[in-house]
């Protein structure tokens, strides 16, 4: 469009960018201060030297982090439960998704239906407890992937992916040339799906990956224990045991303390970066992906 | 007549079979998922029947004693000297959330709407949304690094133009502030993206038209950027609304201290700690409470839902 601006919109424009800069300060200063640390000096943090970049380059708290038992077991078992239940979420998702899509399916209100009211309604802390202990999936890897496989938020998004991205024709033709529905949706379905399949994998992978209550009150052996409940004896309650720091530097009491400050925005970006590294891939999907699965799911 | 009724219900029927014979593979692919859904929604609602009984966990569901009288466990908790106190904080909370964090994204959305050099656009949303894959855990972490005494970034800050050190965790009345604008913090970039889309989907000859006729962008943003998001945005304040008891459970209990526990306990972390951790755990008293906040959230769905269909076209369902 080609118009000249006036006064009152060179104004405008300017208020409006003016606002838009300082909300985007305010969401990237606290990511760029933690990175910053993480990469500083420990007493240049103390002090209070540490402002906008690195002081006294080093990767001391990397180090300690990746040299930290716990935290290393933590991540494998997070990105374990992360991988394994994200796939049979994915899996699961598209097997309910799919034939709910189909406009003919006699049934298809009842069970959708039957997969809101969920949504809406849940029966609480303790019923939900009590059936994880019949069941005994207490204290078992199974825990962390069986009860969270299938997100029905998620399931309502494919849905109307699929209603609307998939056209009735495809499917008449497809049958014409005698494809059964396994085959259509294996071969016709999923490779049309890649962007609703991108951004529920990020969504499930997002939901395995931060996932922390369950683990606190399902699992207990040490060996089992996702990143998240580490991250929280670390970073919430404090408790850095200080064999893991002398390893770096067993001089003294205060230098070690001083390393668990370090120790904590290292852990910060560690804990967060697999994420972040996930979402610039899936983020061309997003807009096609999510925008037409959640406008009236 | 009789002839073509039964007729009728023949020809249905049939048509039945028909359709089972034709998509019995969707149907077989629906089975493990359904088994999901019933076996891990609808057979812990059967659970909450313990709300009703004396549970004691050796004598099993079935096996324990009804309750006397039948709502004992509702009564004890509207008599519990705590339960006005967790109500009225998670009404606080949410509350408070809403009405903060509500307004701000749609305000980031229409900003960078107008916001003209695309890549930078695009690299302010990328950069937006990242807090809102940091876990709960980590942004608590995050917040008492922040906010700690010496070594924190905030009071350091405010040292440097002259305020006296403000231990944020150790004072009162200080959680609720917390507690929601790292909320608003962390979703702010994340909520807007629907905003964003929804702004790009407005019909730019409306734009074009409003040019024509000598409107500022003020004013076609106030005319038609806003009325356009309007729907949408309804129907997210009737999912927050519906949700009004169910504040960010596990934020909250990690961020619980002693100091704070007056503002900090709500229903969610009063459930767990009656039902999971006291040396007593209480099942059947647990459950009732979580019962009257599933119910309460129910009911509250259901009624904006009904209200926001009634003054607006939208509605969830």
């Amino acid at each position: 469009m080609n118009y000249k601006e006036r006064g009152s919109d060179k104004v405008f424009t300017m208020a409006n960018n003016i606002l838009l800069g300082i909300l985007f300060l305010i969401v990237a200063y606290p990511l760029l201060y933690v990175i910053s640390a993480s990469l500083s000096d420990s007493n240049a943090i103390i002090q209070g030297r540490v402002k906008l970049f690195p002081v006294g380059f080093n990767l001391d708290g990397y180090k300690a982090v990746f040299s930290h038992g716990s935290i290393m077991t933590g991540f494998f078992n997070s990105f374990f439960y992360m991988t394994v239940g994200t796939l049979v979420n994915i899996i699961l998702t598209i097997m309910i998704a799919y034939p709910l899509s189909r406009q003919k399916l006699i049934g298809k209100k009842v069970i959708s239906l039957m997969l809101v009211f969920t949504i809406m309604f849940n029966a609480g802390l303790i019923p939900n407890y009590l059936l994880i202990d019949t069941l005994d999936l207490i204290d078992k890897r199974a825990v962390m992937i069986i009860p969270k496989a299938l997100n029905v938020f998620n399931v309502m998004i494919t849905i109307t992916y699929f209603k609307t991205t998939i056209p009735k024709e495809l499917l008449e033709s497809a049958r014409i040339d005698g494809c059964d529905d396994i085959n259509f949706i294996c071969k016709i379905v999923l490779p049309l799906s890649r962007p609703i399949i991108a951004v529920i994998t990020l969504f499930y992978a997002v939901e395995h990956w931060n996932s922390f209550f369950d683990a606190l009150i399902y699992l207990n052996s040490k060996s089992l224990l996702p990143l998240q409940i580490i991250l929280r004896d670390i970073l919430v309650q404090n408790l850095i045991s200080l064999d893991m720091v002398s390893s770096i530097d067993p001089d003294t009491l205060q230098s070690s303390e001083k390393l668990a400050v370090l120790l904590k925005y290292s852990l910060i970006v560690v804990a967060s970066a697999p994420l972040m590294v996930l979402y610039p891939f899936i983020q061309r999907h997003f807009v096609k992906g999510v925008m037409v699965g959640s406008v009236k799911g | 007549m009789i002839h073509s009724i039964s007729n009728i219900k023949r020809s249905k029927r049939d048509y039945i079979v028909k359709s089972f014979k034709r998509d019995w593979q969707l149907y077989l692919l629906m089975v493990l998922p359904l088994i999901y859904i019933i076996v891990f929604k609808y057979v812990p609602m059967g659970g909450i029947i313990i709300a009703f009984k004396d549970f004691i966990a050796k004598k099993g569901i079935w096996g324990s004693e009804w309750a006397n009288p039948l709502f004992k466990y509702f009564i004890a908790f509207f008599n519990d000297f705590n339960c006005m106190r967790i109500i009225k904080n998670t009404l606080t909370l949410s509350l408070y959330g809403l009405i903060a964090g509500f307004p701000l994204p749609i305000i980031f959305a229409l900003c960078l709407n107008y916001f003209k050099n695309r890549k930078i656009k695009k690299a302010i949303q990328m950069i937006t949304y990242a807090p809102h894959f940091i876990s709960t855990v980590v942004i608590v972490g995050m917040l008492m690094a922040f906010f700690q005494t010496r070594a924190g970034i905030v009071n350091q800050l405010l040292s440097s133009i002259g305020i006296a050190e403000i231990d944020f965790f150790g004072t009162r009345g200080t959680f609720p502030h917390m507690y929601v604008w790292s909320q608003i913090w962390q979703s702010l970039g994340f909520s807007s993206i629907i905003y964003i889309a929804t702004l790009a989907g407005i019909d730019p000859s409306l734009h074009e038209a409003a040019i024509m006729d000598g409107a500022t962008k003020l004013k076609r943003m106030w005319h038609i950027d806003l009325p356009g998001i309007i729907p949408t945005a309804v129907i997210l304040l009737t999912l927050n609304l519906g949700r009004i008891l169910f504040v960010g459970f596990e934020k909250v209990l990690l961020m619980q201290n002693p100091i704070n526990l007056n503002q900090s306990e709500i229903i969610s972390t009063y459930v767990y700690k009656i039902g999971m951790t006291s040396a007593l755990p209480r099942y059947s008293y647990s459950t009732a409470i979580g019962i009257f906040q599933s119910v309460v959230g129910f009911l509250l769905i259901i009624i904006f839902n009904k209200i926001s269909r009634k003054f607006t076209d939208s509605s969830l369902f």
